[in-house]
């Protein structure tokens, strides 16, 4: 489905055309259509939750996703702002402007799906609306394994001001990283719409850790961490968790979250940095694998 | 949901003083949109003029930036926002005559004494649910402040829409 073309030396070459197009296309997709992992955690919980009110909760969230989707109209009110990662392998070449025409693309999108505009031109100097939606947050990230992906969200203002990094004392341990997943969800769960997919980020430093927390959102829902070890972790955090009692919109039940997510990194002797990105119930994104060159 | 309370608004208080925290209910009426940065213009209003602007005192809040109109309805999708972002605000606007607000998660101790001593509710709906909840919004209306945008303040007209009451006034707080 891409648009690339070859570099002399026979390299696939990814284009900033190719990129926001991509982007347009995927925008009104996610801002109406509920990630299928997503809806099928929420049927989930809908189908083992026994707090009455939860219950009610869960229902206008399924009623929610299938009136987005019929209709076409978006999720959620707050379309969020755009985050675009491009993941290049080390087969493909990227030009430097490859980013260029996405913000052209997030402004035709906005305006064509009939989205919010939640931009502001300065967060401290100038709080004026873009009325456009832009500028979108990109990311050129690069990997291993040959091709491409590209990953958009949408990502709310409610869930995002829910997150929180914190620098951890390394003596600290995993009783630290735990207790600040739970901190986390126990102060701003009921903010950040749940049932949540709790993003972590244990590694790096002060910005990569934001990062991986924010990619331990596009993973699916259900699915094993690979690391049998993170794996445990991850459910015995989920099922703290839904014990908190916090439930779906924050209104008391089990359904607190459908996933957390765990993602770790090689980082400084003096550090253990923890980030906690939650997602919220409408959770927005979507991963396109380029499968630059292969068609040639 | 058969058992939700219905209330018109604009409420009055002896209809308020009867909703208990926990309960259901279904909003029927006017409710005016505002968020965060029309709370700081109305609230600025206050201080200069000693009242609420654009015939606000007795109405209720809804805090909501919508998405514009689509498949037939007024708004595509509208629901609540985080209230806890406007609670500097709230007790001031809550004694200048707001009755009710609706918004999503909990609230600071000051705006549960303000309901408490004002006699009046803060209701949470549901967070996420913006395209189910937008199908309870039969009109919307620009009324002031176009250049936010999504921050205008608008009056919406409600046919049911369902909420929990959050905050009753007599201080009670719905318990998870």
């Amino acid at each position: 489905m891409t648009d690339t073309t070859t570099s002399r030396t026979g390299t696939p070459v990814l284009t900033a055309a190719t990129i926001a197009q991509m982007v347009e296309w995927a925008v009104p997709q996610i801002a109406r259509n509920l990630r299928p992992d997503v809806l099928a955690g929420l049927k989930a919980a809908r189908a083992c939750e026994t707090h009455p009110r939860a219950q009610a909760v869960l229902d206008q969230l399924l009623a929610n996703a299938r009136i987005a989707a019929a209709d076409e109209v978006p999720l959620c009110q707050d379309t969020g702002y755009v985050w675009v990662e491009l993941e290049v392998g080390s087969d493909c070449t990227v030009p430097g402007n490859i980013f260029s025409e996405v913000d052209a693309a997030v402004a035709r999108a906005y305006h064509g799906a009939q989205l919010r505009l939640s931009m502001l031109r300065d967060a401290l100097l100038d709080r004026s609306n873009t009325n456009n939606n832009t500028p979108a947050f990109t990311q050129l990230t690069f990997r291993e394994k040959p091709g491409a992906t590209l990953h958009v969200m949408l990502k709310g203002g409610g869930s995002d001001n829910a997150s929180r990094v914190v620098m951890l004392p390394p003596g600290a341990g995993l009783a630290g990283v735990k207790q600040t997943v739970l901190d986390a969800v126990r102060e701003k769960a009921p903010n950040a719409c749940p049932p949540l997919l709790v993003g972590v980020g244990v590694g790096g430093n002060f910005d990569k850790v934001s990062s991986l927390a924010k990619h331990a959102l596009l993973r699916e829902v259900g699915s094993a961490n690979p690391d049998k070890q993170l794996d445990a972790i991850e459910r015995e955090l989920l099922a703290s968790i839904n014990a908190t009692g916090i439930g779906p919109g924050g209104l008391g039940g089990h359904s607190t979250a459908l996933a957390v997510h765990l993602q770790t990194a090689p980082c400084h002797i003096a550090a253990l940095p923890v980030a906690v990105n939650l997602g919220c119930s409408a959770l927005r994104s979507l991963s396109i694998a380029l499968d630059a060159g292969r068609r040639r | 949901m058969s058992s939700a309370i219905e209330l018109e608004l604009p409420a009055r208080r002896e209809a308020l003083k009867l909703l208990k925290a926990g309960q259901e209910v279904r909003l029927f009426g006017p409710i005016y949109t505002l968020r965060d940065a029309g709370h700081q213009r109305t609230l600025d209003h206050l201080k200069q003029h000693g009242e609420l602007p654009f015939g606000l005192q007795g109405q209720a809040l809804f805090y909501a930036g919508p998405t514009p109109p689509a498949a037939q309805r007024p708004l595509g999708a509208v629901g609540p926002t985080t209230a806890s972002r406007m609670d500097f605000a709230t007790p001031a606007l809550l004694a200048a005559g707001i009755v009710a607000t609706l918004g999503k998660g909990t609230r600071s101790l000051e705006v549960v004494q303000a309901c408490q001593q004002t006699g009046s509710v803060y209701f949470a709906a549901v967070g996420g649910a913006a395209a189910y909840l937008a199908t309870f919004v039969t009109q919307a209306e620009l009324i002031a402040w176009e250049d936010l945008g999504t921050e205008a303040l608008r009056k919406l007209e409600l046919n049911g829409l369902p909420a929990f009451v959050a905050i009753d006034t007599n201080g009670g707080v719905l318990v998870v």
